[in-house]
């Protein structure tokens, strides 16, 4: 059976290497060069100048802006999307009435869970685009319900106001990240031993003790684990600002993000090394978050 | 290492507590608003994400001027010309068949490539096995935006740029880490006696692959091909970079274009009915694999 191994490895390892290599690692690669470069897409005029572009970042307001409402995205979006998920998974699985039957899930379960996965097989395009039409001021859905419920005072041209953009912006990105982690979250907490909750009861404890000393410490490695997506979806949110806020990244810069200030200085601006040189800011900071999450959140493993 | 030991008695469970006569359900009186409350939420949570998508149905068959005037009442009559008007017009047609060309020319050779890829490095002993591992889970950590520029350039070079293969070929390169990954883990986990036996039958190494190998590992085949679709039919920001041409625009960049330009603006029941065809697939798709699809997506997270 050894026969012909090395070329059967060759045979299946080649292509996909190859393309690997070509789309994904030289590209990484060269991100890192371009940085350093005031290349503006012609080839002859590519000049190494250090750190140059770093310290114009530095003094860019527009990066700035970005990197402001990336980090209030970061704050909020992974904190209210992970209490959200907890508190309705544990609503799902644990919630129900506990009879003697032990613990269960609320009524209506299995259905809940169907409908809170929806936003996410639909594309960010898709949802960006149906909240923009949420948002408008005139015909959208959100002022008519206002109106409709009587609350007219609340009306407001959301997207156009500053103060307000990058609230609906997070609003969104919490809307459709939600159900994902209650899918999540209620994996985790299917696989608790039932003995464990109904020893607890038995003990007397009460349903936010159950929470606090028993959901929570088992369901740790997960909620570990969406902290670090959340953080990556919040240091991103490209998609929904290009396409739902005016500007894009507008008014005044309120809804700008680091990627959209990276994709328009390369393709609308043709300054590709400075963009660059944003891809890779954009790169230590994601990597230094990661690091940082591990580390502020790790707990004793509780194995059971 | 801590074992959770659940106090005996916790303060806040309260008078309830042991006192429970026997035979009689365990159930708190105090508790009851407190569950109604929580009861309540989970409706309202399920109202706000039915509820959009919904409007954009329900918008989708109305008049312009049904939309404007009464943005949620029903409308006169259901209008399906509107549905037309998109696909043939607006060109939402057009953007779903590229979308299905791209995805679909995609996933298959994401498929291939990545088992063939994960089928050699869980199986056999080679040089180099570790490294081209970590080169593939490596390229999971990357932010897509620092290779941007760069890959934008290696696209053009190649003379790939709004073209179906070179959209092909990417979204495969961006798939394969997460699928390599993956696949790896479920050869590993596969039985090797059936292989052996196949070998000693005289079948060669690639025989044994797609003759034995592949079949057995249908259930991770499946999850990781669904959590593929997903995400490549979902993708935004490449095509965004690397198919400037109009006539191959994929659905959600077509649509998002649609919006963006100001002119459709006063099409309103057409970009309604363009949003709907771009959701009702998915949607069904979903609600008839659901187990399946949820699985495979949170399998991704679970590492």
């Amino acid at each position: 059976m050894r026969h012909g191994k090395h070329r059967f490895l060759l045979s299946f390892l080649t292509i996909p290497l190859i393309l690997y290599a070509v789309f994904v690692i030289s590209p990484y690669v060269q991100a890192f060069y371009l940085a350093l470069t005031d290349w503006r897409g012609v080839s002859s005029r590519q000049r190494f100048i250090g750190l140059g572009n770093f310290t114009r970042l530095l003094h860019d307001p527009v990066f700035w802006a970005g990197l402001r409402n990336n980090g209030v995205m970061l704050l909020v979006v992974p904190l209210a999307t992970i209490l959200f998920a907890l508190f309705f998974a544990s609503m799902l699985n644990l919630g129900g009435r506990r009879g003697r039957a032990g613990v269960r899930g609320a009524r209506g379960t299995s259905l809940y869970r169907f409908v809170y996965f929806f936003p996410q097989v639909l594309s960010v395009a898709i949802i960006a685009v149906l909240w923009q039409f949420v948002y408008t001021p005139n015909a959208g859905l959100l002022n008519s319900v206002l109106d409709a419920v009587g609350l007219s005072a609340l009306r407001n041209s959301w997207l156009a106001e500053p103060s307000l953009a990058l609230w609906c912006v997070m609003a969104v990105i919490v809307w459709s990240a939600v159900g994902f982690y209650v899918v999540l979250f209620s994996a985790a907490m299917q696989s608790i031993p039932r003995e464990i909750f109904e020893a607890a009861m038995l003990d007397g404890a009460g349903r936010r003790a159950t929470f606090r000393r028993i959901t929570l410490p088992l369901v740790w490695d997960n909620v570990q684990v969406a902290f670090i997506y959340l953080g990556i979806a919040a240091m991103d949110g490209f998609a929904i600002v290009q396409i739902m806020t005016v500007g894009p990244g507008g008014p005044d810069d309120a809804t700008e993000v680091i990627g959209l200030g990276l994709w328009r200085n390369a393709f609308t601006y043709g300054k590709f090394g400075y963009a660059s040189a944003m891809g890779v800011a954009l790169f230590f900071l994601t990597l230094t978050l990661a690091a940082l999450t591990l580390r502020v959140s790790r707990r004793d493993r509780v194995e059971f | 290492m801590a074992t959770v030991m659940p106090k005996p008695a916790i303060p806040g469970a309260g008078h309830a507590g042991g006192a429970v006569p026997a035979g009689r359900p365990a159930r708190r009186l105090w508790l009851r608003p407190f569950d109604m409350f929580c009861h309540a939420f989970l409706l309202v949570w399920a109202v706000l994400v039915v509820f959009p998508l919904l409007w954009a149905v329900l918008s989708s068959v109305k008049t312009d001027g049904e939309i404007f005037t009464d943005p949620w009442g029903l409308p006169v009559t259901v209008r399906f010309d509107n549905w037309a008007r998109a696909w043939t017009e607006a060109s939402i047609g057009r953007y779903f068949m590229n979308s299905l060309i791209v995805v679909g020319g995609a996933l298959a050779l994401t498929m291939l490539l990545g088992s063939m890829t994960a089928y050699c490095l869980a199986r056999y002993e080679f040089r180099g096995n570790r490294l081209i591992y970590y080169l593939f889970v490596g390229g999971m950590t990357f932010p897509v935006f620092l290779a941007l520029v760069p890959l934008f350039f290696v696209v053009e070079q190649l003379g790939m740029l709004g073209t179906y293969h070179g959209l092909i070929v990417v979204y495969t390169a961006y798939a394969l880490p997460f699928t390599v990954f993956f696949l790896t883990g479920f050869f590993r986990t596969l039985p090797g006696e059936v292989a052996e036996a196949a070998f000693v039958d005289g079948c060669s190494h690639a025989g044994v692959f797609f003759r034995v190998m592949l079949p057995m590992a249908r259930p991770g085949l499946i999850s990781v091909g669904i959590f593929n679709f997903l995400g490549l039919w979902n993708q935004y920001l490449l095509p965004l970079v690397l198919n400037p041409d109009e006539d191959h625009y994929v659905l959600a960049q077509g649509l998002a274009a649609l919006a963006v330009s100001q002119g459709y603006r006063s099409d309103w029941s057409g970009l309604f009915a363009g949003l709907v065809i771009g959701m009702l697939p998915v949607l069904i798709v979903y609600a008839v694999f659901q187990r399946r699809i949820q699985a495979g997506m949170t399998a991704g997270a679970i590492r």
